[in-house]
Order: structure tokens, then sequence, then C-alpha cells
């Protein structure tokens, strides 16, 4: 029953996994902007409900809730001040600036909360577990699954069913176009770097109560990120979740093997889809 | 009708500021070789961090500058050139200096099987792909026992005292052998830096530079005209990854002590390196030099504030990028135009001369 286990904590891992990549997904999906400050993003939210937590006093999923506008705050001016200005054929610029947003993060990180390890308390709940027949599963890592589910279904219906999600996809598909029709690309942007920090958001309370965290791990997460995309392929939230799965169980599996090999199993599990289907699992976007 | 065979066209990129930069540049670099007699022990460490971070600088903005491929991963040559330093050095017995070559070497085989998984990758994901193979050879190596595992090793102290070369250095200036590895590591970095510099603008000023030119502008034009991309940027990648492994090693001669988390560093060998192409210039030979200049008097400048250092300098980055995506250089040179090393054909000695000055690239 050992290898049993081993899968379902695998794809329990995987939730958080795709929480991580869902947010990058839609940014890269909307406007092929790959944000290499993504990782520490999460960490920044995730400091943000530890202040909201230890100051007010509040429970960890309601200071979730208050950070999400914060974080929408943060995204749609990220965005329309400093990243829209860096769009365009030259792939040079966007990368740059995210890579020195990231830097900037980080030590700002640094300097307001010291390199010590944190965690965001949620009462017993972290070491509460059910029993699914024969194994027992973690009530948190349930719940970030589940949580992840709940993400890319509110995703697709987003895209899919409203006016603007519509808009999304029109600006995705030609900007210039979309421009004609009235809608201003720029602040749909916006909007959308705004809604992929309320998904970070979600992440970032589950990468703070399940594990500790200090201000350098975010590049270690936005590369678990990014794995998952592509596992997934690109343009498809589903397959990003069944790449944060892939992931997550090449960990488990490899740290029941061997504690130190957990972080490597996930890399090369990403290097022979690569190998294999170079595109992903479930490509649909050509690009 | 005026006869225009008398005077030939030539096609050249020599300037009157390159030809006088030449002469100065010989004149440096007499100066840097002999600086070993004038210079105390610590202005030989700071130039040794200056020199390697300029190699790593020119590497990068080859990658980057030249052939578009924005690698946010070279951690992984630095510290796999050094791990084979030190390999080579306490298994096999080598003598650190041929073992340097050697690790250059190997980093040059790394990047075959590495250059199969990233080509596989487009643009930004090819920058995350690098840092993930970064990655996985520091996770690899940090398996590796007999090199210290996760906590490192150093190098032993006879394999440096004992090298014929230091040798010969110190009875050359009458010092220890500690004095005498500074003297070495400081003319080898200096010799690397020289032959570094001279190798990219070699590149860039033949047919291939100019194909490399091309594919960087216009890939789908440059490949209707015949240029091979692929092969090219494989090229690129291929010489960036020896230089940068050979750097590496020689860094981590000099330091003699190695740990996976030092040696693939992100912020030591990529972060700081990118903020150095940038602030002085991505794209052009003098850019990292201005840039590792800045770079140098800003850390410090900076030295006591700690964490507030890489802040400020990403913000640097960020505003260049933004406001001057041409760096420092780029700047001096638009209003200017003077070129120290330039690159950029210009038709001469036909009828219709033209000596209109354009960008750094031309």
């Amino acid at each position: 029953m050992a290898w049993l286990d081993t899968i379902i904590q695998g794809i329990l891992l995987g939730g958080l996994y795709a929480l991580f990549a869902a947010g990058l997904s839609l940014v890269f999906g909307i406007m092929r902007l790959v944000n290499l400050a993504h990782g520490d993003l999460i960490v920044l939210a995730a400091f943000l409900i530890l202040v909201l937590v230890s100051a007010l006093g509040l429970n960890p999923f309601l200071a979730a809730l208050v950070a999400m506008p914060v974080m929408f705050a943060v995204g749609w001016a990220l965005q329309f001040f400093l990243l829209n200005q860096t769009l365009g054929t030259d792939i040079l610029p966007p990368l740059l600036v995210t890579f020195g947003l990231s830097i900037v993060i980080q030590n700002g990180l640094l300097e307001g909360f010291t390199a010590d390890s944190r965690r965001i308390p949620v009462g017993g709940m972290d070491s509460a577990s059910v029993a699914l027949g024969p194994i027992n599963v973690g009530v948190m890592p349930l719940l970030t699954l589940a949580s992840a589910v709940a993400v890319i279904v509110g995703l697709n219906q987003l895209f899919y069913r409203t006016s603007l999600g519509r808009a999304f996809r029109a600006t995705s598909d030609d900007p210039v176009t979309a421009g004609l029709m009235g809608i201003q690309p720029k602040r749909i942007f916006a909007t959308a770097t705004g809604i992929a920090m309320v998904v970070v958001t979600i992440a970032a309370l589950y990468l703070g109560t399940r594990a500790n965290f200090d201000p350098t791990i975010g590049p270690a997460r936005l590369i678990y990120a990014f794995e998952a995309v592509i596992i997934g392929g690109l343009g498809s939230l589903w397959g990003t979740l069944a790449g944060g799965i892939v992931i997550g169980i090449a960990q488990t599996f490899g740290a029941a093997i061997n504690p130190e090999w957990q972080i490597l199993a996930g890399h090369l599990a990403f290097l022979v889809v690569l190998l294999v289907r170079p595109r992903g699992l479930f490509p649909r976007a050509v690009d | 009708m005026t006869d225009t065979s008398l005077t030939p066209w030539r096609v050249e990129t020599q300037t009157k500021a390159s030809a006088i930069s030449a002469i100065v540049a010989a004149l440096i670099i007499l100066l840097a070789f002999a600086a070993p007699l004038f210079a105390s022990r610590s202005v030989m460490q700071d130039l040794f961090f200056i020199l390697t971070m300029l190699v790593l600088a020119q590497n990068w903005n080859l990658l980057a500058g030249y052939a578009g491929l924005v690698s946010v991963g070279q951690q992984a040559f630095v510290g796999f050139g050094a791990y084979a330093m030190f390999a080579l050095v306490i298994l096999a017995g080598l003598d650190p200096l041929i073992a340097i070559l050697l690790a250059g070497i190997a980093s040059a085989l790394l990047a075959i099987p590495t250059a199969f998984f990233l080509f596989r990758l487009q643009g930004a994901y090819f920058a995350i792909g690098s840092w993930v193979i970064a990655e996985v050879v520091r996770l690899a190596l940090a398996q590796w026992k007999m090199l210290g595992g996760g906590t490192g090793t150093s190098l032993p102290r006879e394999a440096t005292r004992d090298m014929p070369a230091l040798k010969f250095v110190g009875e050359l200036f009458g010092v220890k052998s500690s004095g005498a590895g500074d003297i070495l590591t400081y003319w080898l970095a200096l010799l690397l830096a020289i032959a570094t510099i001279g190798l990219v603008y070699r590149l860039l000023r033949s047919k291939q530079g100019l194909g490399l030119a091309a594919v960087r502008d216009n890939q789908e034009a440059a490949r209707s005209v015949g240029v091979d991309a692929r092969r090219m940027k494989t090229l690129v990648y291929l010489a960036a990854a020896f230089g940068t492994g050979l750097c590496g090693a020689l860094i981590y001669v000099q330091k003699a002590r190695i740990s996976p988390d030092a040696a693939f560093s992100v912020v030591d060998w990529t972060a700081y390196v990118i903020f150095i192409v940038v602030i002085g210039g991505i794209g052009t030979i003098e850019g990292p030099i201005v840039g590792v200049i800045v770079f140098y008097l800003l850390q410090n400048l900076l030295a006591d504030y700690g964490s507030w250092y890489l802040l400020i300098l990403g913000l640097i980055g960020i505003v260049i990028m933004l406001f001057a995506p041409r760096g420092l250089w780029g700047l001096f040179a638009e209003r200017t135009g003077i070129q120290l090393f330039p690159v950029r054909r210009r038709l001469t000695g036909g009828p219709l001369m033209s000596s209109k000055n354009g960008g750094p690239h031309g």
C-alpha cells in the first residue's frame, strides 16, 4: 500500500504546483509574457497573509480573502505601469525587467522580514487528516487540490462564459483588431495580471500554511510552475493541473527512494516529458 | 561621366576611434600585465574579481545580446566547470592549470545534451528551461559524495602549492606561494578576458558574425538568404559554455573551496552578470566593460547595506531596461558616434562616400 500512498500524496502535492502554475499560464496565454518574478510574487502574497494573520489576528482563510483585492491591485498596477511598457516583439525587455523585479522583491522581503523561516498558523488543521479507504489523507493537502480544481473551473468559466473572458481571448488572438472593437488591450492585460495575482494569493495561502517559507524560495516555485505549464501543454489549464500532478508524483516517488532526490526527480520528469512530448501532454496553442 | 574604377570600393569596419582605442588598449594590456610589480595583493584580488566577472558578462552578452538566447542558467557552467576542475585535481591528481582547460572542455561537452533539451523551448521558455538545467546539474553534483556532497570540499593545499607555474612566479617576484597564487590567477584572468574579448570581436566581424546579427534582427529573413540560424545559435551556446566553464574553474582555483550552493548561485553568476551587461549596454562589446566598472564601484559604495545593494541593483537594471535599453554605453555611443569595437560594415573608397553614423549595431 506504500506505493498507493505515495501516488495519492503526489497527486495532492500536484494540486499545489497547479495553483503555482495557473497564474503563470493565465498571463502567458493572454499576453505571451513570462513573468520571472512569479514565484517571488507568491512569496510576497504569503508574507502579506502572514502579516494580516499575526497583526490583525485574522483566520488565515479570511486573511487570504482580504489579501486577494490587495494583490489584485498590485498585479493591476504592476502590469499597467511597468510590464505593459515592455511588451513587444523583442523578448529581452520583459524577461530582464521581470528578472530585476524578482531580485527586488526577494531583497525587499529579506530587508523587511529577515531570512528566518516563517509559517502561517492554521490551528490544528495542518495536522488533521481524514481516512480515504485504507489511506490517511491530510486535510490541508486535500483542500489544496480542491482549490486548484476550483480555480481551474473558475478560470475556464471566466474565459468561455463571460464578456471579460471573450475580451481576454480576443486580445490574446489579435490585440490590434480587439482594439478596433473598443477593447483597450492595456487595461485587459492589467486585469488579467490582477486576476493572476488573486490566484497567486490562493497559492500563497497553501504555500504558507503547509510548510515553512522564507524570502528566497520564490525562484524554485517559479520553476515548478513553469514545469507544470510545459508538461501540461501551453494554453490548457487542465493540462497544467496534469503537469502539476506529474511533478508531484515524481517528487514523492523520488523522496520515497531517497529524500535528497525529491526535487531532482521532479526536474527529471520534466526533462523526460520535454524529450518525448516537446509540446506537452495536452497541447492546444501553437506558439 | 567620372571614372569610378580608379577609386575602388572597400568594405571595412575600422573607424578613427577604433584605431586610437587599439593603441590605448595595447598600452592598458601592457600595464595590466605589469600590475603585480606595483599593485598590492588586495588590488590584485579586486582586479581578479573584475576580470572574471567581465569574462562571464562577455559570454552572457554573446548569448543574449547577439544570439538572442536569454539564459538565466549560466551558473550551470560556472558550477560544472568548477566541479570538473576540483574532480580533476582531487581525484585525478592533475595540475590545476591543466584542469582549468579540461574543465572548459567538459563544460562545452555538457552543453551538447543541454542544448538538445533547451533548443526545444522558445524565447522566454528557453530562459526558465536553462534555469531548470542549472538546478538539475546542481542537485546531481550535490550527490557526489567524493567531492563533499551538499556541504562541498576544499582544494588540497599541496595541489596548488606544488604547481610548477606557481614556483616560477614565486621566484620571479620573490614572494611566498599565497602571493604567487594571486599573481598567477590574476594573469590567467587577464589572459582569459583578453582572449574572450578578442574572440568575440573576431567572431562578430566574420561572416558568421554577420549571419548572427541577421538572425537576431530577423530570423525568417536571415534563413531565407541561407543563414543556418539553429546551427549558429548552437555554436554560440557551446562557445559560451566553454568560456563560462573555463572562467568558473579559474574562479574556484582562486577560491580553493567549493559547495554546490555557492558554485551554482543564480545571484552570483547570473543576476550580477545580467545587471552588468544591461547597465553597460547589451549587444555591444564595450557594454560589459563599462558595466563591470559601474558594478564594481556600486558594490564598494553599497557594501555595508546588505540586501539593499541587490535591491538597488535590480531597480537600476529595470530603469535602464525601460528607459535606456542600450545601456550606458549605448547612450554614450548614440551621442558621440564613437565605437571602440566597431562591427558595422561600412562602404568606403567609392565616389559616394557615406559617413553618417547610425546606432551601435549598424
